[in-house]
């Protein structure tokens, strides 16, 4: 174990087997490790304790409506792409109490419970998951009102990116500029090598607080050619990426195509289910529900996620705004590649490709988009 | 990305907090103005336009147009149609009765910049609530307006909003209040017709008028092909908007309406803003 910590940019590497005490570092200063784990034939994201708890040996096939674990013919750890669940399930969960209150007598109390801090350690967060969680930053964060719940979650997580060597079947992060390299905002950043030299992970330093915790593991300084392999490994999987969105101009081609006779096709396929919705990692919209005990003498106000696609989501008196679905699936592509764009000032796409795995309909944000330019699609 | 952030707040900013109900008085067969006040007088400050979230015990919580005075301090002045299940609770509070209220919210009702103008106010409904406060306020500092002129029009007479101040402020110099209804019944003495039957009424000065609107969409849009018949520019034309909202602050994303939040770019929008958005249906 080195002396002195490794510097923030600096490449090291570790042993498979050194991925357990990673964890245990983390657990042991107080973490709540969330990693990626098999469950129901997906892989989920879960609190992991050692390396068994990962999906070793896993991959994954992914297509428009159709995802498929995989063995894979080596022990790769992160041998998978995105499953359908996105960090933003921890830093901006499902359900969220939003207020708790006690009658009394003609009025009543605001309980005030402050809410239980979490620190999360994310392992596995990968390049387009980086700018997902860029994006949810600017919308709770970057704007006229703070949201402090997600304050406190965000600035507490550690963060362990995963470099992509391989691009899931539905993946188009290179046409949004998120990846598949993480190139900013992790605390430590791993290339696995499950190569014939023995499994490893380069690890690349991104703060402080990463390098103590690398500092705590046996670890030693990445040799020129390890770096090398782990850069060759990411550029293979961009050149693997097979959709991509030409997003020059497209806020404009979309605002300007509210009536494009495309929106009626994809409507006739849409189930306006909000599965594209659920498992995008920067949708962000919520609803409230009111709940009290029996007697009424409590009552709870809770925030959970909405979307879109539901008829009540743009109800006001008099009826829905959005009744028909080819209003609401206009209103949510339009809304990630344009109205996103005057609002947060980026894309609410990184091109992960959740959309299109999970649709029932089979329905491609990419062949949508190309359609919106007046290009025939081609399925 | 280290330090543990501890916080007390809830995470629907800003902190609600309780306002006691003072009176809750009948202005229409289903509409109330109810009169509260906030534990803390320092919200009750507002401009014309904004509106506040107000939450009924256990039953919801629901966006509102503050409609009174806002020079009033310590209080804030709702007037609510009751429509459903929280409409509904809201108006049958009770005086002494405690209500929870997050805000004032939202862009307001460019009085001061109207300032050396004729102001014309077009409502439709309960639209005239909103736009009560401005009229509160161009009436306080009257010299500052050349005329004001308010067109109003409601559903039928029983449904007209504040018949007492819309007389008072009828009989006051350079003022013009006209209002209509779709349906007038036989003790009707005043105009029948939407409310761009009014116009006929009215002569407007172009480049030195404000219009400031409130009603359904549908009654905005014929209003504004008659503000531009008129010659009226877009950057003279202001109307306050409606979407569902849930939070207020941005973050439930109900409110969008095009590129905007409601919540936060609106309520109030010139129409040099909306031009692009108000006539697409289902947007």
């Amino acid at each position: 174990m080195s002396a002195t910590l490794p510097a923030t940019g600096s490449q090291s590497v570790i042993e498979f087997s050194a991925l357990t005490a990673l964890i245990s570092a983390l657990r042991r200063r107080g973490y709540e490790v969330i990693g990626p784990v098999v469950r129901d034939g997906a892989v989920t994201l879960e609190a992991v304790e050692k390396v068994e708890d990962l999906p070793v040996g896993w991959g994954d096939e992914q297509e428009s409506g159709h995802y498929r674990l995989k063995r894979r013919e080596d022990n790769a750890v992160f041998g998978y792409t995105v499953g359908p669940q996105g960090w933003k399930r921890f830093l901006h969960p499902p359900e969220v109490p939003l207020l708790e209150a006690q009658r009394d007598n003609s009025s009543f109390r605001i309980l005030k419970k402050p809410p239980a801090p979490v620190r999360y350690a994310f392992l596995g967060v990968r390049a387009c998951e980086l700018a997902a969680i860029r994006i949810l930053d600017r919308v709770f964060l970057g704007d006229r009102y703070v949201e402090p719940g997600y304050k406190g979650r965000r600035e507490a997580a550690f963060l362990i990116a995963v470099n992509c060597t391989k691009a899931g079947g539905t993946c188009f992060c290179t046409s949004m500029g998120t990846g598949p390299r993480a190139a900013s905002g992790f605390d430590l950043a791993l290339t696995e090598l499950p190569g014939r030299e023995g499994h490893r992970f380069v690890v690349e330093v991104g703060s402080e607080a990463g390098a103590a915790v690398l500092g705590e593991i046996e670890h030693r300084k990445a040799r020129e050619e390890e770096v090398r392999e782990a850069q060759a490994a990411v550029d293979n999987a961009a050149g693997q990426m097979r959709r991509a969105v030409d997003t020059e101009g497209i806020r404009d081609v979309l605002f300007d195509n509210f009536e494009h006779p495309r929106w009626d096709r994809v409507a006739a396929r849409c189930l306006s289910c909000a599965n594209c919705t659920m498992v995008c990692p920067t949708c962000f919209c919520t609803t409230v529900e009111d709940v009290t005990d029996i007697a009424g003498d409590r009552a709870e106000r809770w925030r959970k996620w909405d979307s879109c696609f539901t008829d009540g989501f743009s109800y006001i008196h008099g009826g829905s705004v959005r009744l028909s679905v080819k209003s609401r699936y206009r209103q949510w592509l339009t809304h990630k590649f344009a109205a996103w764009v005057d609002q947060f000032g980026t894309f609410g796409c990184v091109g992960c490709g959740r959309c299109i795995t999970w649709c029932p309909g089979r329905i491609d944000i990419t062949e949508e988009l190309r359609a919106m330019r007046g290009v025939e699609a081609s399925a | 990305m280290s330090a543990i952030a501890e916080t007390a707040a809830p995470p629907m900013p800003p902190r609600m907090i309780t306002a006691r109900v003072v009176s809750v008085v009948k202005e229409t067969h289903d509409t109330f103005t109810l009169t509260v006040e906030p534990e803390s007088p320092e919200c009750a400050n507002f401009s014309p336009g904004q509106f506040s979230m107000l939450y009924v015990y256990g039953v919801g919580e629901l966006p509102i147009s503050i409609s009174g005075d806002p020079h009033d301090t310590g209080r804030l002045v709702y007037t609510v149609r009751s429509v459903g299940k929280a409409t509904n609770a809201l108006v049958n509070t009770k005086p002494g009765q405690s209500i929870g209220i997050r805000g004032p919210f939202g862009t307001s009702w460019p009085v001061d910049e109207a300032r050396g103008n004729d102001v014309l106010i077009v409502a439709g409904g309960i639209g005239l609530a909103p736009l009560r406060p401005a009229i509160y306020r161009i009436l306080r500092n009257r010299d500052d307006y050349v005329r004001l002129i308010v067109l109003y029009g409601a559903r039928s007479p029983k449904d007209l909003l504040y018949r007492k101040q819309l007389s008072e402020w009828g009989r006051l110099p350079d003022t013009q209040v006209l209002s209509t209804v779709d349906y007038g019944g036989v003790n009707w003495r005043g105009y029948v017709g939407v409310v761009t039957t009014l116009f006929r009424y009215v002569r407007l000065h172009p480049g030195r008028t404000t219009a400031l609107i409130c009603g359904p969409e549908i009654m905005m849009r014929y209003v504004i092909r008659e503000l531009e018949k008129r010659g009226l520019p877009d950057s003279d034309i202001h109307l306050s908007m409606e979407r569902n909202m849930k939070c207020a602050v941005g973050f439930c994303g109900h409110c969008q309406l095009g590129p905007y939040f409601v919540c936060k770019d609106g309520p109030i929008f010139s129409y040099t803003k909306m031009r692009p958005w108000l006539d697409k249906h289902e947007l």
